[in-house]
């Protein structure tokens, strides 16, 4: 039997009237790529922000790692590693400064910094720009340095906040290959929030639809498609994870996936429910 | 939690506010041109009037430039809280909250990364007084780095406190020029503090800046009201004051 990562009962997040996150039960194995896949606004970062210790759940508890993230917020961040949906690195910083002082805050031993943010920024193809000021990277350099950034302690739990958003698709493969890579070579556990449904097949072994707060549905992917097989509405063509998401939400996860001024506008309520 | 995670972990935020200095000239050019600036500007001018009024037998320019050794400080220490909001705008404020790094850690790297900034600055502008003929001498020297050594822990942290506590850079910039100019004028930089008016010469007694400057004035021209070891117990009262306040609001602060 393999332990459990993440185990959360009954998590709930609500600011006001909303309810972010509804009620969460979920129990994530050691060692697996675990999806949660969802519109924006589902609860994805929320959740993922509760998990990670920054966000206090309004009910309800988790544990990563084996540590509650109320009581012992500290243990689990010595356990995580975690890449934001936004960047959050320094840009007056070259990529080598950032991970220096992610080194330190981590307390990675100190004649071992240089040697793995060789390593990490060469996995991600950027060791030839690691002393360039990060607002020179391009926005995919910048995501792929704060990914490196998070495996530099090498954590057993590894967060990914839409790890390919704003990528192009080549580049974004690119980026699927090596999360699974690293996934069985440091048998880590990684959570990634997504709303691209290829992420989803592709990558997880298990996936958890979200929407408004609640788990629509959690089973593999296969599971998932073939759970529809004798739905009529979706036999016209070979069944994918878009159909899937359609069967158990009543809707297409397009529908709330607008421009990038709507993510602007959902990303600004957010912060501002967060200000109160 | 283990010493030597919090020695790195003051020593990370501590290594990252200095790269950044060191990589923004503009701040080091205008840190060092606005107090000369004054002292040309200001000193000549106001000193034109007051030198024969307000200090007798001193030299006017020479009178103010303990204040803005001070004043360097003071600014500076503003500017270092304003990095807090900064941080938490553009989110690099979540990759240090998320780091297994105590609240209080985290507090103690940015004060002394701030002290270095400020202390780094009003060090060249000392250096610049020597050259223009302020009288000092090694020993006076020695103990001005001292005197702007504690005063900066204590502003650095009022900076801090503000950045922790202000949510927007629009607001940060409202409440530190509240707090900049008092600081400043009260702090009897350009007038010997024994010809104000009664009620203002019962806020200077609230203001560090009055200490340090005393302080400073002490050990440069020898003329001062207090005794210089009562000015350093006091300015070092306020440190404790405002480093207990300024843990309290990194611990309490939200993302």
């Amino acid at each position: 039997m393999s332990m459990s990562a993440i185990v959360t009962t009954n998590l709930t997040k609500r600011y006001g009237d909303l309810v972010a996150v509804d009620n969460l039960n979920i129990s994530i194995e050691s060692g697996e790529i675990f999806g949660i896949l969802g519109p924006n606004g589902a609860g994805k970062t929320t959740t993922i922000m509760m998990l990670c210790t920054l966000l206090k759940p309004t009910s309800g508890t988790a544990t990563v790692n084996g540590f509650d993230v109320v009581k012992h917020p500290s243990r689990v961040r010595e356990s995580i590693g975690i890449v934001f949906q936004d960047p959050s690195s320094d840009d007056t910083l070259t990529g080598y400064e950032n991970l220096k002082l992610h080194a330190l805050m981590y307390d990675v031993p100190m004649k071992e910094i240089d040697a793995r943010i060789d390593r990490v920024m060469t996995l991600v193809d950027l060791k030839d720009r690691m002393h360039d000021i990060v607002k020179k990277y391009s926005g995919g350099m910048r995501r792929r340095m704060e990914i490196a950034r998070g495996l530099l302690h090498e954590p057993k739990i590894l967060f990914l906040d839409e790890p390919t958003i704003g990528l192009d698709p080549q580049t974004r493969e690119h980026m699927w290959k090596y999360i699974e890579s690293l996934a069985k070579r440091l048998n880590m556990t990684i959570i990634l929030t997504t709303h691209y449904m290829e992420e989803a097949e592709n990558l997880c072994r298990r996936v958890a639809i979200v929407d408004h707060g609640k788990i629509a549905v959690l089973d593999t992917p296969a599971n998932l498609i073939a759970s529809i097989g004798g739905d009529i509405s979706v036999k016209t063509h070979s069944i994918d994870m878009n159909d899937v998401f359609f069967h158990y939400t009543g809707r297409a996860i397009r529908e709330e996936e607008g421009d990038d001024m709507g993510r602007l506008r959902a990303y600004t309520n957010v912060r501002q429910s967060n200000n109160k | 939690m283990k010493l030597r995670r919090i020695f790195k972990g003051i020593y990370a935020i501590w290594y990252r506010e200095v790269k950044v200095f060191l990589r923004e000239k503009s701040r080091l050019v205008s840190a060092i041109f606005m107090p000369l600036f004054w002292y040309f500007i200001f000193g000549a001018g106001i000193g034109s009037i007051a030198s024969q009024t307000a200090v007798p037998g001193e030299n006017y320019q020479h009178f103010i430039f303990p204040g803005f050794l001070a004043m360097v400080i003071i600014f500076n220490a503003m500017f270092n809280g304003a990095y807090v909001v900064w941080d938490r705008k553009v989110d690099f404020l979540k990759e240090v909250l998320v780091a297994p790094l105590s609240r209080t850690t985290i507090f103690m790297g940015k004060v002394l990364g701030g002290m270095t900034d400020a202390l780094a600055q009003a060090l060249i502008l000392l250096f610049i007084g020597i050259v223009l003929g302020v009288p000092f001498t090694f020993f006076s020297v020695i103990l001005s780095i001292f005197t702007l050594f504690i005063f900066a822990i204590g502003l650095v942290s009022l900076g801090l406190i503000i950045g922790a506590f202000m949510e927007s850079p629009e607001g940060f910039g409202l409440v530190s020029s509240f707090a900049v100019y008092p600081l400043f004028l009260l702090a009897g930089a350009f007038y010997p503090l024994s010809n104000l008016p009664g009620w203002m010469q019962v806020m200077t007694h609230f203001d560090p800046a009055t200490y340090a400057v005393d302080a400073l004035r002490n050990v440069i021209l020898g003329a001062s009201s207090l005794p210089y070891l009562t000015n350093v117990a006091i300015i070092l009262g306020f440190d404790v004051v405002l480093v207990i306040i300024g843990t309290w609001a990194f611990n309490r602060m939200k993302l």
